[in-house]
């Protein structure tokens, strides 16, 4: 099938698609910003002690909670706790993840079952993870198991109540053209249920990382199980003030870092949905 | 193709009706359409808005079930979207994959159909210069316009090479110099491919212009309402073709038509099934 010059429609310019690339003015203030912010919050966080407003007994200077914090990341015990939190964090919401897409996609595909599902998974959903500490401690005692039982547990619903979304979602008429080019069950989930819960996907993924972080340390914190959590009520039983808020500051930041983490994926992941690609054809 | 069917029809529809069930409403959008479109035909559908085109296109394209009648293929009831069949949406843009590229929204239906990666560049490669879009291959569909995406669908459905092509208004979006050029476009195809096409349009210069015969359906309850072959040269011109008296006259046939289809939902024919025959004798009462 060749095109004869006439039965062409013109061809228009081809620059209207290029994006924009290269940071813009805005895009380098916002850090700017934020930095200055958090200059001043320190600057504060040093005043208010050592002042006197706030007792350092209850309240140690930023200067010195920072040198706390210097002095245990040169400990291999800070990192060992930083590795159990984290893989925590991670195993936890990989297993949400891998059971929600699955029973996610499954149950979307058959909206009979999905139905006599509901009224369990509207009862089930509302119970806070923490509610479950005791069964944990009563089934795994303090090892990682507990933690992954409650990171578990609150990332799987937020996830898969987002892929339910999702896989509702899905355009009949994106789904009708699919069909009548001959891609079968298997061939549509991939290329267009997939894509289109994508989005919903990344919002329930987004959500449980910082969950999964708060719920990883909630549990070493109770219950003992080994990481940060665990770090820090040993310091408080102990009395090292500067100790416990350096391991808060440390746990501030893994939760920056993981939430930098998932946009940056996000962004990746979804560069063309409407989300995302405002800004680069803005 | 081991089946010629009678005849060689391609496109056999026999008493289709079709019932939207909706919990307690029931929307009849077709009431009872025969006609037959022979292999290698180009048929336009024309009727008023509302009447049930897309209906029927979905029926036939397997995409829905009728609620009774039959739609056959080459002889074979249709009951699922049949191999060598493309269908061109008229949502294009929900019909297109945002997530994908102009390439590989053209590409994705002949990997599915298996073809070489040779033969799925060539393929996409001419179908995008044939409407215009070389430049844009790598672009997603919704960083262009509403007639270019109505453009990309149309070469995803020519770079399918089907035997049967379904279009739903394809041209609603696009220029009319860009409309002119792509009407020429399918005729090229048409007539290059041997590709039997049901074409639905609302402009009924378009319809005349482009196909060996016209179907007019009537207003709701839908059925046939006339049935006009175009006696035109194979060879059409834009300028040359629309100047000429037998399509005007056509023209003017097609238009009767259509009034006569709005008047008649006012007082529905006696016998539906039979709209196809008498349509053209009505057709002068209609005219004023
Ligand atoms: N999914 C649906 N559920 C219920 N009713 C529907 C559905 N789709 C279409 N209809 C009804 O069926 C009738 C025919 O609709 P259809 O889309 O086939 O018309 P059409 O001839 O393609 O119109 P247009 O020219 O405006 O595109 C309309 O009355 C419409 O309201
Ligand atoms: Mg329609």
């Amino acid at each position: 099938m060749t095109a004869t010059p006439a039965t062409r429609a013109p061809d228009p310019p081809a620059p209207a698609v290029r994006r924009r690339r290269g940071p813009t003015r805005a895009d380098l203030g916002r850090p700017l910003l934020g930095a200055l912010g958090i200059l001043a919050l320190l600057a504060l966080w040093e005043a208010v002690p050592r002042l006197g407003v706030v007792s350092d007994r209850y309240l140690p200077p930023a200067t010195d909670v920072l040198a706390a914090l210097g002095v245990r990341a040169t400990t291999p015990g800070f990192w060992t706790a930083v590795g159990d939190t984290l893989a925590g964090w991670a195993l936890g919401l990989a297993i949400a993840f891998a059971a929600a897409v699955v029973l996610g996609f499954t149950l979307g595909a058959l909206p009979r079952v999905r139905a006599y599902t509901t009224s369990t998974v509207d009862f089930l959903r509302p119970i806070p993870s923490v509610a479950l500490i005791p069964l944990a401690v009563l089934l795994y005692g303090t090892d990682i198991r507990s933690t992954l039982l409650l990171v578990v547990y609150a990332c799987f619903w937020l996830i898969y109540i987002q892929v339910l979304y999702g896989v509702a979602d899905v355009d009949p008429v994106a789904e009708q053209t699919a069909r009548s080019y001959g891609l079968g069950r298997l061939a549509r989930v991939r290329h267009v249920v997939w894509p289109t819960t994508l989005p919903y996907l990344m919002t329930g993924v987004r959500l449980a990382a910082a969950v999964a972080l708060i719920l990883s340390i909630t549990a070493q914190l109770i219950i003992g199980s080994p990481g940060i959590g665990r770090e820090i009520a040993v310091a408080q039983s102990s009395g090292a003030v500067e100790s416990v808020y350096a391991l808060i500051v440390a746990t501030g930041a893994l939760g920056v870092v993981i939430n930098t983490g998932v946009r940056v994926l996000e962004r990746r992941v979804l560069r063309w949905h409407t989300s995302v690609r405002g800004e680069a054809t803005a | 193709m081991n089946h010629q069917g009678e005849h060689g029809t391609m496109l056999k529809v026999t008493g289709l009706q079709k019932v939207y069930r909706g919990g307690a409403t029931e929307v009849e959008a077709v009431r009872d359409l025969t006609f037959d479109l022979a292999e290698g035909e180009l048929v336009c559908l024309v009727g008023p808005s509302g009447c049930g085109k897309t209906t029927l296109l979905k029926c036939i394209a397997g995409l829905m079930p009728p609620t009774s009648g039959t739609v056959e293929l080459a002889g074979r009831p249709v009951t699922a979207p049949p191999p060598d069949m493309a269908v061109v949406f008229q949502e294009y843009g929900r019909s297109l994959f945002a997530w994908m590229s102009v390439r590989a929204n053209v590409e994705l239906p002949l990997k599915e159909k298996k073809l070489g990666k040779a033969r799925r560049a060539e393929l996409v490669a001419e179908s995008l210069e044939a409407v215009g879009l070389t430049a844009f291959a790598d672009a997603y569909p919704w960083q262009l316009s509403g007639g270019m995406q109505q453009r990309v669908a149309i070469a995803r459905a020519i770079a399918y090479e089907p035997q049967v092509l379904l279009m739903d208004e394809p041209f609603a979006a696009v220029d009319a110099q860009t409309r002119a050029d792509l009407e020429d476009l399918i005729r090229a195809i048409w007539r290059r491919m041997g590709v039997t096409v049901l074409f639905v349009t609302h402009d009924i210069d378009e319809a005349v212009y482009l196909g060996e015969r016209v179907l007019v359906l009537s207003s709701s309850p839908t059925v046939v309402q006339d049935d006009i072959t175009v006696d035109l040269p194979a060879e059409r011109d834009q300028l040359t073709t629309r100047q000429d008296e037998r399509f005007t006259e056509l023209r003017a046939r097609v238009y009767a038509e259509i009034q006569q289809a709005k008047n008649s939902a006012k007082g529905a024919p006696e016998n539906p099934a039979d709209g196809a025959g008498t349509g053209a004798a009505r057709a002068s009462t209609a005219v004023h």
